[in-house]
């Protein structure tokens, strides 16, 4: 069964008639099946096609006006060969016979050039998919006009309330199929439409945020809105002292800090001993109340239901109440430890292996107005920025906080704070989670979108602080 | 590919575009890795597509194509039209372009050895032959090398009259030794960190790096430093190798001065500049040793920031940005320069490929070397840390507090470079931090890094930059910070 493959009739013909459509899933399988019939003329005993289109536009605003308004489209013929023990890849965005024929030579010639690898794996054979549907026609639809128009709307917001506003809205639609000599087949496609607004005020700004396969459940006026409102908030910030203070987490700073975790859940950066869970798995790492899976079928979720060799994506759980359970694996890393794959390699060939890429931070019972009605002294954080590892074992990363830091007092939010640069660990960041809100698609601009709640910490620790 | 070109201008022309210019780009990349003995990544990849962006009713349009077909540039050309016009539904005013001479030109960066020419296993051996030369020191428990070759051709035509060709190569190379001891993780990395070095040349650059003489130094400085000491917290005096100030210059120096960054334009995503246009030549940004440069031509140095024309056809270019310790330039466009007051563009536009928009981006942001050679500068310090090769970096979104760790210091004492020192860091803010310095080693010591990963912009557009920078001293640098908490 071919996931996702559901783009058809009248929301095709609609979207084609604004001539931004992708290609019909066929188009896209023919091309696979050219490759195949290539190889197997030339006597290559083992073959694997990726094909991928995309279809984006992006209108871009700055100074409460559009600056920067872009289209691309693009498709992409991925080829891998094996021979012996031996496999390289080889991509071309030109898909006439002859390009085709040349880009599986110069992977032969890859691949015939290097030292036989043991533990090589066959290709797999055909696979059973789950279907998600995440193809919107009202995405696939949106044109520049509309975007145009919604942003116009945010900067008059921003020019009524004396502010400035830039931001982006973003539409676009994708597809891959994944096919192989040994039979496998796999199809998927989906849109997406992102809105992130920052508004600009005296010297303050703050930012909103969200990207959804449905434009429909973006609100643009209704993200400047909140964007401005906070703005409004930020200004005049009084400097406070680093040091450890509880934190309120918007969902986009626990995002942008948890989703650096997303490898270190790999057996591979496990086996390869570069991963902050080498030695702990079955340890007790975080607090009870934290539970993490990875999991595209979540309804928030984007990408397909398979991995970068047509394996079904299984549904992992990560983390149960503070317990570290599993990992993800891939072939390779399943072989070596003796377990089964879930799904989530990479394309081969590569060196890092696998990665969970749809993370689900299991929410809780609370929301951002309890967490602040509870606190007597902290700080609510809108969004974290420039985030690096500082240490990879202890998982130490450093950043800043950004577009709207401010105090809380006696259970109410008051002034803008400057922002503080942290050093913080997040394996301890997630052992001191004194309370969760609802858990919801969140999107930042540092890791992957995710499913994750807001978070209420203790003990965050800050050790420097800027000057705004 | 000039066909292409042409008629893509023909039809915005027609449809009432007042300037537009074209990019069709051929890009080419080869990459290559191992780990532990076995080959990694092994993959090559083309892109050939067509870029068009337009001024339609003083509105900016752009689209991209890889239908490279009269009707698809066709399409693709209108499709830029129908964008501008959507722009003008919200613009402030009309786009002005400061003045430029059309330029027909063809150029080639320097290289002696296509990359791309040399046999694939031959360049597989090197790299299998340095990963086992690490994994030969005990202790080692991971080990990774790689390499990137990119040969880019551009074919830039404008409404204006321009048709410019250039072609580039880059190589790059790197690597990595990593030790897991106890409870912590220790790399070293030659010639640097993030995957190396990368220049503007060809396999004679990878030739040059010499990696099985630096293979087993990089093995035993990983191991050797879990038995090091914890680089303490203080303040005190730094002294900087030259890639890692080369990085500072890139984050400290570089993304401030893009002015559509400092005009709001990256307000959203990379964050504007604490430098706003009443600072240019009243800010002592730096101490009166410090001469800093944004220099494009390929007489600077084989960066990955030079070219012969920007994006926009504008010829490459040398710009004061610190002169004596005063902040005196930015980078600029066409359409920014008048905003400065700047008669044309300081020709520092780039794309990343076919399907981006051209935006400012650094070029090869350099400082220019000093009197000092290492040694005396090391032995003219009583107290202080020399650090070397980057571990991590972060700034705030206007790029004033900074903080970097660097894999590996070694304390100075005396005059004397002394102990090792494991998990160092330094942090400060931007302005501090280049107004104390007071030391600048010599053209032998000066090395021009290449930046082969900067992002930025909506989509994400990711450029190779170029700093030169030599080892360099500071006094009173807050150290240790990143480690604070304990």
């Amino acid at each position: 069964m071919n996931a996702g493959m559901t783009m058809r009739g009248t929301a095709a013909k609609q979207a084609q008639a604004d001539g931004e459509a992708l290609r019909d899933v066929q188009e896209l399988r023919a091309i696979a099946a050219t490759v195949l019939r290539l190889a197997k003329q030339r006597g290559v005993p083992e073959t694997e096609v990726h094909v991928e289109e995309m279809v984006d536009a992006l209108t871009r605003f700055a100074n409460n006006a559009i600056h920067q308004n872009v289209a691309e489209r693009g498709l992409t013929v991925s080829i891998r060969t094996v021979l012996e023990g031996r496999t390289a890849r080889v991509t071309t965005n030109r898909v006439d016979e002859d390009a085709l024929r040349a880009a599986l030579e110069d992977s032969l010639a890859l691949a015939a050039s290097q030292p036989q690898d043991a533990q090589l794996l066959p290709l797999p054979g055909k696979q059973k998919y789950r279907v998600v549907q995440r193809f919107i026609p009202a995405t696939a639809k949106l044109t520049a006009e509309e975007r145009a128009r919604a942003v116009k709307r945010a900067c008059e917001l921003a020019e009524r309330t004396g502010q400035v506003a830039a931001g982006i809205f973003e539409s676009g639609q994708s597809q891959t199929v994944l096919s192989n000599s040994r039979g496998l087949f796999a199809a998927y496609r989906q849109t997406q439409a992102e809105f992130s607004v920052t508004m600009q005020h005296d010297g303050a700004a703050s930012w909103a945020k969200a990207n959804a396969a449905d434009v429909r459940a973006i609100n643009p006026i209704a993200l400047a809105r909140t964007a401005s409102e906070k703005a409004a908030r930020a200004r005049n910030p009084v400097e406070f002292d680093p040091g450890r203070y509880t934190v309120i987490l918007e969902p986009a700073a626990v995002l942008d800090l948890a989703g650096y975790l997303f490898y270190d859940f790999a057996a591979t950066a496990v086996e390869d001993q570069r991963s902050c869970f080498s030695g702990r798995l079955g340890k007790t790492l975080f607090g009870k109340n934290i539970t993490i899976t990875d999991d595209v079928y979540h309804p928030e979720q984007s990408g397909p239901p398979f991995d970068g060799e047509g394996l079904l994506r299984d549904r992992v759980v990560l983390v149960e109440q503070g317990v570290l359970r599993n990992l993800v694996y891939s072939r390779r890393s399943a072989k070596a430890a003796r377990k089964k794959p879930t799904g989530h390699g990479f394309a081969l060939p590569n060196e890092y292996g696998e990665a969970p890429v749809n993370l689900v931070i299991a929410g809780g019972n609370s929301s951002l107005a309890e967490m602040v009605r509870s606190t007597e002294r902290g700080l609510l954080v809108t969004r974290l920025w420039y985030i690096r590892e500082v240490d990879p074992y202890e998982k130490i990363m450093t950043g800043m906080t950004r577009d709207g830091l401010y105090l809380v007092e006696k259970g109410r939010i008051g002034g803008a704070a400057r922002n503080f640069r942290f050093n913080q660990s997040v394996l301890e960041m997630l052992a001191n989670v004194e309370l969760l809100g609802a858990a919801h698609r969140a999107s930042g601009e540092e890791s992957m979108e995710m499913v994750v709640p807001p978070m209420k910490i203790r003990g965050f620790q800050f050790t420097e602080v800027t000057k705004f | 590919m000039w066909e292409y070109c042409g008629h893509s201008l023909d039809v915005v022309r027609l449809r009432g575009a007042t300037y537009a210019d074209v990019r069709v780009i051929h890009q080419r990349q080869r990459d290559l890795s191992t780990k532990n003995g076995q080959v990694g990544t092994l993959g090559q990849s083309e892109s050939l597509g067509l870029g068009i962006r337009v001024i339609v009713g003083g509105a900016w349009g752009f689209a991209s194509t890889d239908a490279l077909t009269r009707e698809g540039v066709a399409a693709c050309a209108a499709q830029a039209v129908a964008i501008a016009k959507a722009s003008a539904l919200a613009k402030k005013g009309d786009v002005r372009l400061a003045p430029e001479t059309a330029y027909v030109d063809s150029w080639q960066s320097p290289f002696v050895k296509d990359p791309f020419e040399i046999p694939l296993d031959r360049q597989l051996e090197l790299l299998l032959a340095a990963d086992e030369a690490m994994r030969r020191v005990k202790g080692v428990t991971l080990t990774e090398t790689g390499m990137q070759f990119r040969k880019v051709d551009t074919w830039f035509a404008s409404s204006e009259g321009s048709k410019i060709h250039q072609r580039r190569v880059v190589s790059g190379c790197g690597i990595v030794a990593t030790c897991f001891q106890g409870d912590a993780i220790q790399k070293r990395s030659y010639p640097n960190s993030f995957g190396g070095q990368y220049v503007l040349g060809g396999y004679e650059f990878i030739e040059s790096l010499d990696l099985l003489k630096h293979a087993p130094r990089v093995g035993e400085q990983a191991v050797a430093l879990h038995g090091a000491a914890q680089c303490p917290e203080r303040t005190g005096t730094l002294i900087l190798g030259a890639s890692q100030l080369g990085l500072q210059i890139h984050e400290s120096i570089g993304h401030p001065i893009e002015l559509d960054r400092v005009l709001g334009q990256e307000a959203n995503f990379a964050g504007t500049s604490f430098l706003t246009l009443d600072q240019l030549h009243r800010l002592r940004y730096a101490s009166p040793i410090v001469n800093v440069v944004a220099d494009a031509r390929i007489t600077h140095g084989p960066g990955l920031g030079a070219f012969a024309y920007d994006d926009e056809g504008v010829p490459a270019q040398r710009i004061d940005i610190i002169k004596a310790g005063e902040f005196c330039g930015y980078l600029s466009s066409r359409e920014t320069a008048h905003l400065v007051g700047l008669p044309r563009s300081g020709g520092t536009v780039r794309a990343e490929s076919w399907s981006r928009l051209p935006m400012i981006r650094m070029t090869n942001v350099s400082i220019l070397p000093g009197p000092w050679t290492l040694e005396n500068l090391i032995a003219d310090t009583d107290e202080g840390f020399l650090m070397e090769t980057n571990r991590s970096w972060s700034i705030d979104d206007r790029r004033y507090q900074f903080q970097f760790s660097t894999e590996i210091a070694w304390e100075i004492q005396g005059g004397q470079k002394t102990r090792m020192l494991k998990n160092p860091s330094y942090s400060g803010i931007t302005t501090e931090f280049w107004n104390s310095c007071d030391a600048i080693c010599n053209d032998d010591h000066w090395i021009l890094w290449g930046t082969p990963n900067c992002g930025k912009g909506q989509p994400m557009q990711t450029m190779g930059t170029g700093h030169g920078a030599s080892p360099v001293r500071f006094r009173n640098v807050k150290i240790g910070t990143a480690f604070s908490g304990g």
